[in-house]
């Protein structure tokens, strides 16, 4: 039985028009830079080829992973509050993973031969064609999960959920093997990344449905059911959990990073903690990303809604940051660092041009388009009473 | 006359020392190779200390050649000046771009001890590696290992330019190149050269300080086998502990 809603689309129109024209500036932008060449459009380079248009795509696919596993998680532990927001959960999936795909899409060189020799020439070895492979089956699990939620089908609908939470948690894993595996950068190879992309998907799952879903009450202006508020503070436990294993993870990746002196790791982690990365680390990665959410969290006691979506919101620029950090922090450190090289600088440079900051918007147009449409679509994706 | 010359000398604006180009440097060297002759300006150039020599451990797959002919090239550093000479050739015979390189010269200050040092210069290119990490990071197989030659290549209409390889490339190899729309990278010259029955490489025939040694190291008869297998020689690759097991090989003299 589906709670019949009223809402108000004011507000939701007007996000969906402002989003379409973000993503419209974005796709123009992507479309230039095929025109007039990457190297010409883009900040990246041959020493620091991934820039913010990768970060961002592990920034969305992160979101979706968290989103879908914590939906999955419901379905496991026929948690009923966790149920009450699993269709919008599965939506901004959905939504978010279209986001990530916008911003991939217009940073390969050549994206429409990708569909075409991923299947006539695979390479099993490679960690992004297993990452390509596995999102595949993702996303078409993840739109059979939505129809069949949508269809009242809730069963049927779980155990896709299920499958779906598991081929990504195996694809976003493989994405974070897409760095651990490369020796060439030591500060990412090992088995820290891959391990530590689900519970920071989590982190950022968690955070993404609270404020996504005040944002969507706020905007079309009702009141949160109970059991709605019931499932936000559910998730807002895993929230603050996620952030704690973060905490965690993070302490001890500083600490090898350091200890001993590892070449390249050292130098990596040197430009996050007081070299060129330093204020992204320590204002958005920690304070706004991990000890502020933890705090208010534990303040609350994870049950007042309002703050905890202030903080996750908040949080969700800062895992934004962490993701882009995580991204270059790895290739910062000059390939011949350590043998003497003449004229070497400490760090290679980059910073994004203006059209990858424009795509970037637009992949958040994207996103914002597609959660004010689904909201109107889909009446607010009103709880569900099994 | 030489009053003229003198006051001509006079009228000379000081430019210093400190900020000479590198086309004046390489002008000044070739003007020194022509007049000293090859051989001499080579051994003029190599008195040079020889307080960091070890003998380097021979890498442990040395011995082990999975292709016919296993292309290698060995780079006695010592002798290198800097003429960019092998950097020219490259760029016309395979039609590097601008904005590309195939194989560059860095330039080493070794530490002599109480502020001095002493300079080298050390060519770079693809280390055509037995394990090379592109290889395994190229989702469509458009970068590949020849099964005969051992040579990494690029087929080009495979590329869809996720730049994996040039992430993956521990030697900064790697470009992406505009006009071909694909990863660009040294191929021994392949393409250009070695598939026409033309040997050897276009770097290694243009160096005149015989600096770069291109062969098969898997023919006991060629020098590459010789000078990688002399165990009185100091041999050494670069990064090695990245696994990559690279078959370009550093050494002197």
């Amino acid at each position: 039985m589906v709670t019949a809603v009223q809402l108000k689309r004011g507000k939701l129109i007007l996000l969906f028009l402002v989003s379409l024209c973000l993503l419209g500036v974005g796709v123009i932008m992507g479309i230039r830079s095929f025109l007039v060449g990457h190297g010409e459009a883009y900040g990246v380079s041959r020493e620091i080829p991934w820039g913010i248009l990768i970060s961002t795509y592990v920034f969305w696919a992160g979101l979706s992973c968290g989103l879908s596993v914590t939906s999955a998680v419901g379905h496991l532990l026929h948690n009923r509050p966790l149920g009450a927001i699993g269709a919008r959960s599965v939506f901004l999936a959905i939504a978010t993973i279209f986001a990530g795909f916008l911003a991939i899409g217009l940073e390969l060189e050549n994206p429409w031969r990708l569909p075409i020799w991923v299947a006539l020439s695979p390479n099993l070895r490679s960690n992004i064609w297993w990452m390509g492979t596995l999102y595949t089956v993702y996303v078409i699990l993840l739109l059979l999960e939505f129809t069949l939620m949508t269809l009242g089908k809730h069963k049927a609908s779980a155990r896709t959920g299920l499958l779906a939470g598991l081929s990504d948690i195996a694809a976003f894993s493989n994405l974070g093997a897409v760095f651990a595996l490369l020796a060439a950068h030591p500060f990412w190879y090992g088995t820290y990344i891959p391990t530590f992309f689900i519970p920071s998907a989590l982190m950022n799952g968690a955070a993404a449905i609270i404020f996504f879903t005040w944002l969507a009450y706020r905007l079309s202006e009702r009141e949160m059911e109970p059991e709605v508020v019931q499932g936000l503070q559910v998730a807002g436990k895993i929230y603050g959990f996620t952030i704690a294993i973060c905490i965690f993870f993070l302490g001890w990746k500083i600490a090898a990073s350091i200890a001993g002196k590892p070449y390249g790791s050292w130098e990596a982690i040197m430009a996050l903690l007081k070299g060129p990365l330093a204020f992204n680390f320590w204002v958005f990665e920690v304070c706004l990303g991990l000890v502020i959410p933890l705090l208010v969290i534990i303040g609350v006691r994870a049950r007042d809604i309002n703050a905890m979506a202030y903080v996750g919101g908040l949080s969700l620029i800062a895992a934004f940051v962490m993701r882009y950090d995580q991204v270059v922090a790895g290739q910062l450190v000059p390939h011949y660092a350590h043998m003497h090289i003449y004229g070497l600088p400490q760090y290679y440079h980059y910073a994004p041009s203006l059209c990858e900051w424009l795509i970037v918007i637009g992949s958040l147009g994207l996103f914002g388009a597609l959660f004010a449409w689904g909201e109107m679509a889909f009446k607010g994706h009103p709880p569900v009473h099994h | 006359m030489f009053k003229e010359f003198a006051k001509w000398l006079k009228t000379l604006k000081n430019e210093g020392v400190d900020h000479i180009s590198v086309e004046e440097r390489r002008a000044f060297l070739k003007m020194g190779l022509v007049i000293t002759g090859v051989y001499a300006g080579g051994s003029l150039l190599s008195v040079v200390s020889r307080v960091k020599e070890v003998y380097a451990d021979i890498p442990d797959y040395v011995g082990h050649y999975p292709y016919k002919p296993h292309y290698t090239m060995v780079l006695r550093v010592d002798r290198c000046i800097d003429c960019e000479r092998c950097m020219e050739a490259c760029r016309k015979t395979n039609h590097v771009p601008p904005y590309g390189w195939r194989t560059r010269i860095l330039e080493q200050h070794l530490p002599k001890g109480d502020h001095q040092w002493e300079r080298r210069f050390m060519p770079i290119l693809c280390n055509h590696c037995n394990e090379p990490p592109c290889v395994r990071a190229c989702p469509t197989k458009a970068t590949f290992k020849d099964k005969v030659t051992g040579i990494v290549r690029v087929n080009i209409k495979k590329c869809i330019g996720c730049k994996a390889c040039v992430a993956a490339c521990p030697y900064d190899m790697r470009y992406f190149n505009e006009e071909k729309r694909a990863i660009d990278k040294c191929d021994f010259c392949w393409e250009s050269r070695l598939s026409k029955g033309i040997f050897p490489t276009a770097c290694a025939q243009a160096c005149p300080a015989g600096v770069r040694i291109f062969g098969d190291l898997s023919d006991p008869q060629s020098r590459v086998y010789q000078m990688v297998h002399d165990p009185q020689r100091a041999l050494w690759v670069l990064r090695p502990e990245t696994g990559a097991r690279p078959n370009v090989f550093y050494t002197i003299h």
